[in-house]
């Protein structure tokens, strides 16, 4: 795929790696935002080529994780309802709730459906007009254009058994609340790269001023990232705390004006509550007045949600780079993929889940771990 | 899916339980059926339990058994794939290919199929005889006959068109000992081609993520090309189709069966550049992406590079190459050396292969 | 979050006024929205995520930057083990990455 793959070349990595390495002169912890970010780097394998020196904190950018349990509870209920097709993106099929996800709300006879775009549920309303077709609109501010538009042609064309249950959350706010928590070890963030080819990247110079961090706007390729720790590396080293653009390609510092406008129109910001880290103020959009007619929560009045985490769920120290999966007593044990305690464990972006997917090896051995019977992690094979 | 119940003792499961036998749901969900570790949780948890009589068992693609001094491989497979017919194939070509490869990879020669089938009332009969007649052409290519089936129908609302079963029986050749437990260190780990081209055909027209793409599914006949394997040497150790769940859950299998660690390197993965786009777009691992006309072989460092020329003349191998190897390390886990040289595990996925937005 | 891929343009057509396209990532096309990116044109290329193109690809971008890569460590070919020189400043063990990429 072309500007894909020579993104990827390892050549080139090699060299970014060279430049690291002569660059840094002593530790630095730096945050990367987005969860498709930690995706990558633990994919790949890029944070075991850095410099020892050099620490990622992962960032609580992964919408699947920080969607709200009460949000997540609220679907369910919405999805065992008859008569209504409830459309997700895959990733939230396994999340789970107080009580189930889901997939268990399918087998026990939800329509629930897996789409690929939120206009693939617009078109199940229209193809079902005697159905209540509810789209499950998650996401940072990348996905919000394509969920804006979405209930923009719902109005447009009236079409009324179509609603959207709305927990979208924004990135500059939990940067803020990540920077202001006392025990905070960031010294810089690798900012979310698509969500600034929305957003573009005013609202990062005022932070990178007022908490004196460099603020690198990074992609997603391991070139991309290792460019992003690169430049950061270079600001922390040279005493400068300022925004950088590393994914021009697709980045500039007006993002998306067509997009941002349409998200001014559909969308009003709130306060809003991470799963995992609590509640963010102003980090949330929910739909404006004009648009409340296609609420779900509005239209199915949910009522009171009495929500239960599991207790010994860690996900939000992971969150917020407090401590690492691997730390937490449930990782690989009571808590795996195939039977998750918290979101951070179910999105494949999550740290959990990408720790566990691609890190096994590096793990303490299982001995050295108290294990209930069985003589190693479960769901080895 | 079968089971070898066979007498002879197996590879010893001890350890190998998971604290959390079943995840915690009274029903079945659809990713019990994924061919990933939830489908294996079914298996080992629910329905070996009531089948076996607590005596050890290896799960392999076909059931070997003594019988009168012969061995005979016994399997059974059922289809229900949507569309049923895609590109390259048809639930008929699965049907009759599904069951000779699972014998094929027992190092049994298939002979002969069943056939069932549960029809949805009011599905069109034409569309029942163009199954049947890809069954049947399927079979002739094959060289299997199919020799005996059965018909019911379920009421409209209760089937998804045509669902098939086959169950297929096959002699395995004297000499012949291949088993998912018969990995060792050192083995050579060699794919007879291309990965992920079936799962990324089907997923082209499954409606609501439809792209376009020229793929056709690999869905093919594999015995010809065991028995040419054989030819060069009847020491195989493991033979194995990757279907649902992709490579990266028949190597996780193995590795668990025969307690070996397997080493990949994702350099040498034979990754079409179709699969290799696809997989980007959804975001999806191409290791865990279902083949149909493809078999994963642990040979002997010894035979590989004989075997390796075997399987390349022959057309259903003609992409045969070695990716990885048998190592001491990490027992039952399948690490993969990343482009980058870093390490990675290689899992099975949980359930369903579902696209990503993160 | 946000996986979204580059393609290029292949086909312009509008759809009860909301303009879409057919993208072609390498191998696979997908019909896309180009709503948000309205002015784009045929062979261009744009970032799509969940079925919606977010932004034209700045191709010129794209080239420039992968040629400064290319270009990182050249003067150390030229002119002797710079990093090696640093490292030893900095009181660190000259990194070995032999092990690490080969």
């Amino acid at each position: 795929m072309k500007y894909l793959e020579e993104f990827q070349d390892p050549e080139l990595a090699r060299r970014l790696l060279d430049d690291i390495q002569a660059t840094v002169t002593q530790p630095w912890a730096m945050m990367e935002v987005c969860g498709g970010q930690t995706h990558s780097i633990i994919r790949h394998g890029l944070d075991q080529l850095l410099p020892d020196g050099i620490e990622l904190i992962h960032g609580p950018g992964c919408p699947v994780c920080v969607t709200p349990l009460e949000v997540i509870d609220k679907a369910l209920e919405i999805a065992s309802r008859p008569g209504v097709i409830f459309c997700s993106f895959g990733d939230m099929l396994r999340v789970p709730g107080s009580e189930k996800d889901l997939f268990r709300v399918k087998s026990a006879g939800g329509d629930v459906r897996v789409v690929y775009s939120p206009m693939d549920a617009l078109a199940i309303a229209r193809k079902n007009p005697d159905r209540q077709v509810v789209f499950f609109g998650i996401g940072f501010e990348t996905t919000a254009p394509p969920n804006a538009m979405t209930v923009y042609q719902a109005r447009k064309l009236g079409i009324d058994n179509f609603s959207l249950l709305v927990s979208h959350v924004r990135v500059p706010p939990a940067i803020e609340a990540i920077m202001t928590s006392p025990v905070c070890r960031v010294q810089a963030f690798l900012a979310a790269g698509h969500v600034c080819t929305v957003m573009g990247t005013g609202e990062y110079p005022a932070l990178a001023e007022r908490f004196k961090v460099p603020i690198v706007v990074t992609g997603f390729e391991p070139l991309d990232i290792l460019e992003g720790i690169r430049r950061t590396v270079h600001q922390l080293e040279e005493g400068r705390h300022e925004v950088e653009n590393a994914y021009a390609r697709v980045v500039s510092d007006d993002g998306n004006p067509i997009a941002i406008e349409m998200l001014e129109d559909v969308f009003e910001v709130v306060d809003r509550s991470w799963r995992g880290i609590g509640m963010i103020p102003q980090s949330g959009w929910r739909l404006s007045q004009r648009y409340r007619r296609w609420d779900a929560e509005d239209r199915f009045e949910v009522g009171d949600i009495h929500t239960q985490e599991s207790a010994i769920c860690r996900s939000g120290e992971v969150l917020q780079g407090l401590i690492k999966p691997h730390e937490c007593a449930a990782f690989g044990k009571e808590c795996t993929p195939r039977n998750p305690l918290g979101a951070t464990m179910v999105s494949s972006e999550g740290a959990c889940a990408a720790y566990y997917l691609y890190r096994r090896l590096q793990v303490p051995p299982p001995a050295e771990r108290e294990t209930v019977g069985a003589g190693r992690p479960e769901g080895m094979g | 899916m079968a089971t070898d119940v066979s007498i002879e003792p197996r590879a010893s499961f001890d350890g190998w339980t998971c604290p959390l036998p079943l995840r915690d749901s009274p029903n079945v969900v659809m990713g019990h059926g994924g061919g990933g570790a939830m489908s294996a949780e079914l298996v080992e948890h629910l329905f070996l339990p009531a089948f076996t009589d607590g005596a050890p068992a290896t799960l392999g693609d076909s059931a070997v058994l003594d019988v009168a001094g012969a061995r005979l491989a016994f399997s059974t497979d059922s289809f229900v794939v949507r569309p049923l017919f895609f590109p390259g194939g048809s639930i008929g070509d699965l049907a009759v290919n599904g069951t000779v490869n699972d014998l094929a990879m027992s190092g049994a020669t298939p002979l002969f199929l069943s056939a069932g089938f549960i029809l949805e009332e009011g599905v069109e009969l034409a569309t029942v005889g163009a199954v049947a007649e890809r069954m049947g052409e399927a079979a002739r290519l094959a060289g299997v006959r199919i020799v005996t089936g059965d018909t019911k129908v379920v009421e409209s609302g209760h089937g998804d068109g045509v669902y098939v079963n086959t169950a297929g029986v096959g002699l395995v050749p004297d000499g012949v000992d291949v088993r998912p437990d018969r990995a060792r260190p050192g083995d050579q780990v060699i794919i007879s081609g291309d990965i992920g081209v079936h799962g990324v055909a089907i997923m082209s027209v499954r409606e609501g993520l439809e792209f376009g793409t020229e793929l056709s599914s690999d869905c093919r006949p594999l015995n010809g090309l065991v028995a040419t394997m054989l030819g060069v040497t009847q020491d195989l150790h493991v033979l194995r189709d990757p279907t649902r769940g992709g490579v990266a859950t028949s190597l996780n299998e193995i590795a668990t069966a025969s307690d070996v660690g397997i080493a990949l390197d994702e350099r040498l993965l034979p990754i079409p550049d179709v699969v290799r786009d696809a997989c980007s777009f959804l975001g999806l691992d191409p290791l865990q992406v279902a083949n149909e006309g493809k078999l994963l072989a642990f040979v002997a460092p010894t035979d590989a590079d004989a075997v390796l020329e075997a399987m390349r003349a022959h057309p259903a191998g003609a992409g045969a190459t070695v990716i990885g190897e048998c190592v001491v390390d990490h027992p039952g886990m399948v690490s993969a050396r990343t482009g980058f040289g870093a390490e990675r595990v290689v899992d099975m996925p949980i359930g369903e292969q579902l696209p990503r937005i993160c | 979050m946000c996986l979204a891929v580059p393609g290029e343009i292949t086909e312009i057509w509008d759809d009860d006024g909301t303009p879409m396209g057919r993208v072609s990532f390498g191998n696979v096309t997908k019909d896309v929205c180009l709503a948000y990116v309205p002015d784009i044109q045929i062979g261009e290329y744009t970032i799509v995520h969940v079925g919606f193109a977010l932004q034209r690809l700045d191709e010129k971008s794209a080239l420039e930057t992968l040629e400064i890569f290319r270009k990182m460590g050249e003067l150390d070919a030229e002119f002797g083990d710079q990093w090696g020189r640093a490292a030893e400043q900095a009181g660190m063990p000259r990194p070995d990455l032999a092990g690490g990429l080969s």
